[in-house]
């Protein structure tokens, strides 16, 4: 892959804010699509709440709900070998990447049929045959790995993207400039996706961040970026196209900013006293993405109340084999307390 | 925020449970009720609110139907986690006042317990009387309300004492540490920052060596990763690399150690690390009293603090003296318990571990010592030669790792400052030398037990 040596060409950035209100449309296939892969992510990460309630889950629990049409709309343009890192509000991004619900759920609950054989927890999932390298605890060190990603990528010389999210909270971290800076000067292949549900923790976007127009954040390194409708994930799929055909050309990286909202607390623990009741449900009424869909399919007769029943049933069957996977799969052998400290291949002396 | 119905596919009547809201949760307060018996509810409705030490929570229905029966009351306090508060019925079902059966889990599976119990510790039994007039009143507090307390009084006492951290002031505080500081001083002294440790750490050292006080909150140390050169390039070496001009009284603070089910990156022991850096002082307390007075005296250092609680001893009660102005010097360990058999050398949580062994230890006619160094650096070193000598036997306790630990760090000084004394060689109990796993077995065997430091007891009495 070798970056073009004329005058860069930038898609051109939408400006200001998304929600276009003629949105690239989908075709009745990939509203179904969107809708099975978005109800997955919901019904998964409700139950997984719950399951934290009754204490089968332990430690942090990062719910994804309200976020499900960011890395779904992503997911829809990625092709074999793209490569996939977060933070810890992971499970929707595993599901996407199409890792097996059941051995998610059993690492939430600490088991070992889970991805890291309970090792890892809600915060730390892995898969090689998945291409998903994580599952981040600590805000912001997920960014310079996913620029190194796809320094390999560029490295190899194959044209596989590496999409790196991110929170608006970690977006103020020192090591993101740092990842820009690089991944710009050596034209890597990265699309870094700036998932701005409006809070990290208890902090709003406007209490955190000078400036709060995050497509804007690579400017002073000369990476391009624009704004996306975040909760429709028609407009997630058609800004993701255009952002991995920009990297695929050798363009090096980009930005997207995807205006989205989480409708949880941080974790299970927020009592989340820092925002309005009323916000909350203005964005669920109004903004869900799943509904959204819904509502296009229905009132566009595109699919009928029945077909969608038989898809919620579908989903919520794989979700109850994957709880009951999850809450009877035996604990991990005591043993494996001492493994994979070191590879097993270096672990001499 | 909500709670908790095994959730059959079927109309019949289901348990809502005390949901679990933190990773140290086991208790809570039933604050209120929201719905009566007979209400109906909708899923996602707020029927409940809960409180714990650290929020108010609401709980949430997760299905339709109503409410059939209330079985614990409004202001209920220490109610356990899934212990079941109501019974809601599906629609079309009269309500009974049975507990639904059949409502538990498939399979209960053992509860993931916390590696440490929360109940609260009993008061220290060797707070220095001599330090302490006759009489003193004693007031019993958590330690996160006496850490509070500890930053109120230094920033009322000097006007150039400031706090400064993530969800420091609005949020107050992610463990609630800082709760009603912002309300007191205001947003000039109680700043909440971006996530943006390794910045604000560096800011809180220039502001320290221009001369404020401040006093830098990391939501957990986990995180002050991100700050570590700041912490030790700059605070720890400027003052000898300015021939002395240029001090640095800043405090760090947080979080420090494993919570509960966090995993690897979230439960890292960073005692051995700040102890190995000579420019800095590491405090590591215990108790409330501990806690308090610690803190005040290290605001007031001149030099750059590493204070390191524990998130689970925050809710841990003790006594604290209510005396004007409560300062525990640094530098100087505690007897917690005497004891002429054996020294047990410990320090913050670890010591939960060391006094629940002396009490089995004392059952099996085993007298022990405990020290609670309170400090890591400057270390004590003469508290615990004093001890070892009268004793002749001793064993650490930590949760951090074996290699280059605390423990090590005792050995070697005991070896070049007691061996004539030692009449067996000195134990270590630490973490497991692995990254802190997730799941609720293995991080139970990944922590040190009170079953390990009976036998490493037994093992130096030759027992
Ligand atoms: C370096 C570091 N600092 C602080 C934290 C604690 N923390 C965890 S998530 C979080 C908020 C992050 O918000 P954002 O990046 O917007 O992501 P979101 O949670 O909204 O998905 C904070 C402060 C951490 N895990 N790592
Ligand atoms: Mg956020």
């Amino acid at each position: 892959m070798a970056p073009s040596d004329t005058a860069r060409s930038k898609p051109a950035p939408r400006k200001g804010k998304a929600t276009p209100a003629q949105g690239p449309s989908f075709t009745r296939e990939e509203e179904l699509e969107a809708y099975r892969r978005m109800l997955l992510i919901r019904r998964f990460e409700e139950r997984a709440g719950q399951m934290y309630g009754m204490g089968l889950i332990g430690g942090f629990c990062h719910l994804y709900i309200g976020q499900e049409a960011v890395v779904t709309g992503v997911m829809m343009v990625a092709k074999e070998g793209d490569q996939t890192i977060t933070s810890y509000r992971d499970h929707g991004h595993m599901l996407a990447c199409g890792m097996d619900p059941k051995g998610v759920m059993a690492e939430l609950t600490g088991r070992r049929g889970g991805y890291s054989k309970g090792k890892g927890g809600s915060m730390h999932m892995f898969s090689k045959a998945k291409q998903f390298y994580g599952g981040h605890g600590i805000v912001g060190a997920q960014v310079p790995l996913g620029t190194g990603i796809a320094f390999a990528n560029r490295y190899r010389g194959n044209d596989n993207v590496c999409f790196t999210y991110f929170g608006d909270g970690a977006a103020n971290q020192g090591q993101v400039y740092e990842s820009f800076n690089m991944a710009e000067l050596w034209k890597l292949p990265v699309v870094y996706i700036v998932e701005n549900n409006r809070y990290a923790m208890g902090t709003s976007v406007t209490r955190s961040s000078a400036l709060t127009d995050f497509s804007k954040r690579g400017q002073s390194f000369n990476i391009p970026g624009e704004q996306v409708d975040g909760m429709d994930v028609r407009a997630v799929k058609a800004a993701a196209q255009r952002a991995t055909d920009w990297c695929r050309g050798g363009n090096g990286p980009i930005i997207l900013e995807m205006q989205t909202y989480r409708y949880r607390g941080h974790s299970m623990s927020d009592p989340a006293k820092y925002r309005s009741k009323e916000e909350v449900q203005k964005m669920r009424e109004e903004h869900d993405p799943i509904e959204q869909v819904r509502q296009r399919l229905l009132s566009g007769k595109q699919a009928s109340e029945d077909e969608l029943k038989a898809i919620d049933a579908e989903v919520r069957a794989t979700i109850a084999e994957a709880v009951d996977f999850a809450s009877h799969d035996a604990e991990p052998d005591p043993a494996e307390l001492w493994t994979d400290v070191l590879h097993p291949a270096g672990a001499g002396l | 925020m909500y709670c908790t119905l095994p959730a059959p596919d079927s109309d019949m009547a289901t348990n809502v449970l005390m949901p679990a809201l933190s990773p140290t949760m086991e208790q809570g307060k039933l604050t209120k009720w929201l719905k009566k018996e007979g209400d109906p509810v909708k899923s996602g409705d707020v029927i409940a609110e809960i409180e714990t030490d650290k929020a108010t929570m609401e709980v949430e229905a997760v299905d339709d139907g109503l409410i059939a029966k209330i079985l614990v009351p409004d202001g209920t306090e220490n109610v356990a986690v899934n212990t079941p508060i109501a019974v809601i019925a599906g629609e079309g079902e009269t309500a009974s006042s049975e507990v639904a059966p059949g409502s538990e889990p498939a399979t209960p599976e053992p509860q993931p317990t916390p590696a440490v119990p929360m109940a609260p510790a009993a008061a220290p039994k060797g707070v220095p009387a001599e330090a302490l007039p006759e009489g003193t009143a004693m007031v019993t507090m958590t330690v996160r309300e006496a850490l509070r307390d500890a930053m109120a009084e230094e920033m009322r006492r000097d006007e150039t004492v400031f706090i400064l951290g993530e969800e420091v002031a609005e949020y107050q505080g992610a463990y609630k540490i800082t709760q009603g500081l912002l309300d007191e001083f205001g947003a000039r002294r109680v700043v909440d920052t971006p996530i943006t440790e390794h910045g604000f750490a560096g800011l809180g050292v220039g502001a320290a060596m221009a001369g404020l006080r401040p006093i830098v909150e990391f939501m957990t140390f986990n995180f002050a990763m991100q700050a570590m050169d700041q912490i030790i390039n700059s605070a720890a070496k400027t003052l000898y690399m300015s021939g002395g001009q240029m001090g640095c009284p800043v405090v760090f603070r947080g979080p420090n150690g494993a919570a509960a089910r966090v995993a690897a990156q979230h439960s890292q022991d960073y005692c051995a690390w700040y102890s190995n850096v000579p420019g800095l002082k590491v405090v590591v307390p215990y108790t409330a009293a501990d806690a308090k007075g610690l803190l005040k005296s290290a605001i007031r250092d001149p030099n750059p603090v590493i204070f390191l609680e524990n998130e689970i001893l925050y809710g841990h009660s003790f006594e604290v003296p209510q005396v004007e102005d409560h300062l525990v010097p640094i530098g100087v360990a505690r007897i917690a318990r005497e004891g002429k058999d054996v020294t047990i050398v410990s320090f913050g949580i670890g010591m939960t571990y060391a006094e629940k062994a002396a009490t089995e230890l004392e059952a099996q006619g085993i007298d022990a010592e405990i020290l609670d160094l309170r400090t890591l650096r400057p270390m004590d070193t003469a508290a615990i030669v004093e001890s070892v000598k009268k004793t002749g036997r001793c064993v650490t306790v930590e949760e951090g790792w074996p290699q280059c630990g605390i423990g090590a760090e005792i050995s070697a000084r005991l070896m070049e400052q007691a061996f004539d004394y030692l009449d067996a060689p000195v134990v270590r109990i630490t973490g497991k030398d692995v990254p802190m796993p997730y799941a609720a077995n293995l991080e139970k065997l990944a922590l040190p037990s009170v079953a390990e430091v009976v036998e490493a007891v037994k093992a130096v009495c030759y027992r």
